[in-house]
């Protein structure tokens, strides 16, 4: 193996470009975790503002209450590293705008709240883009329960969350295991890429 | 018909059914789902046309709020 292996994936992450569809707990921790890994375009989008509660585990600060949640995640990303390139769409996502938005991304991570939108999103990769990987979390809510969070790769979906768990009066969401599937999801796409990668440069790991 | 639901064996009393008659028949009400045949994730407009048959492998997945 080569001694400069790691700065070779990361100049290799920083030409990949991945999409993320909604800016809450889910996608705010996943991007900024994609952005610390080294993936150097983001194209993120979200209709919503920062309110107080949603610091309790969405990865934004008490000075980004009331601003928009994409305009907050690009500039946090940007303080971690000014190199990446954020594409910020301030607008609720339908089929056409998935299509449109995330047409030039190599992978799409769906990190919407409700079921309905990411079956929609579902819908939509499997239907008109089939050659795209799309990484989504499903059953999260609650605490505890770390040994049943898994992975479930159906195909060129990918499901990260324990497919179980909702939301409930006496199993809210709650930051850290929000974060560790928000964390799987990171997780996934970096692995299909590095997939991709070492298909195309096998001499680098022999 | 012998088909695994699930990972799990269930008998069918028909020699084929549509996936949207095996919802209402194992009762799954809930509207958010994905389901897969043999390894391939159907589309919601596949439903009504793709059959199932003798020792098919079908798995249901619920889509949960939470994000």
């Amino acid at each position: 193996m080569e001694k400069n292996f790691p700065a070779i994936v990361r100049d290799y992450l920083s030409t990949c470009t991945v999409g993320i569809a909604g800016c809450g707990g889910l996608g705010s921790t996943c991007a900024i975790n994609l952005a610390r890994a080294g993936v150097g375009k983001l194209v993120i989008a979200d209709f919503d503002i920062v309110t107080p509660e949603n610091l309790e585990r969405q990865y934004y600060f008490r000075d980004q209450v009331g601003k928009l949640k994409v305009h907050a995640l690009k500039d946090n990303i940007e303080r971690i590293d000014p190199s990446i390139s954020v594409k910020a769409f301030d607008l609720k996502l339908c089929s056409s705008d998935i299509m449109e938005l995330f047409a030039g991304c190599d992978i799409i991570v769906e990190a919407f709240d409700r079921a309905e939108m990411k079956q929609m999103i579902i819908e939509t990769t499997l239907n008109d883009m089939p050659d795209k990987h799309l990484v989504t979390g499903c059953g999260l809510a609650g605490w505890g329960k770390t040994d049943i969070l898994r992975v479930e790769r159906l195909g060129k979906v990918i499901v990260c969350g324990d497919q179980v768990s909702e939301v409930a009066p006496e199993t809210p969401l709650t930051a850290p295991r929000v974060g560790i599937v928000a964390n799987m999801e990171a997780n996934e796409v970096i692995e299909l890429l590095m997939q991709k990668f070492l298909k195309e440069n096998e001499d680098l790991t022999k | 018909m012998k088909i695994l639901l699930n990972n799990k064996e269930e008998v069918i009393e028909a020699g084929s059914i549509t996936i949207s008659e095996l919802l209402v028949l194992k009762k799954f009400t809930w509207k958010m789902l994905i389901i897969k045949v043999n390894g391939r994730v159907l589309k919601r407009s596949e439903y009504d046309t793709t059959t199932v048959k003798d020792g098919d492998d079908v798995s249901v997945f619920h889509l949960i709020t939470g994000g």
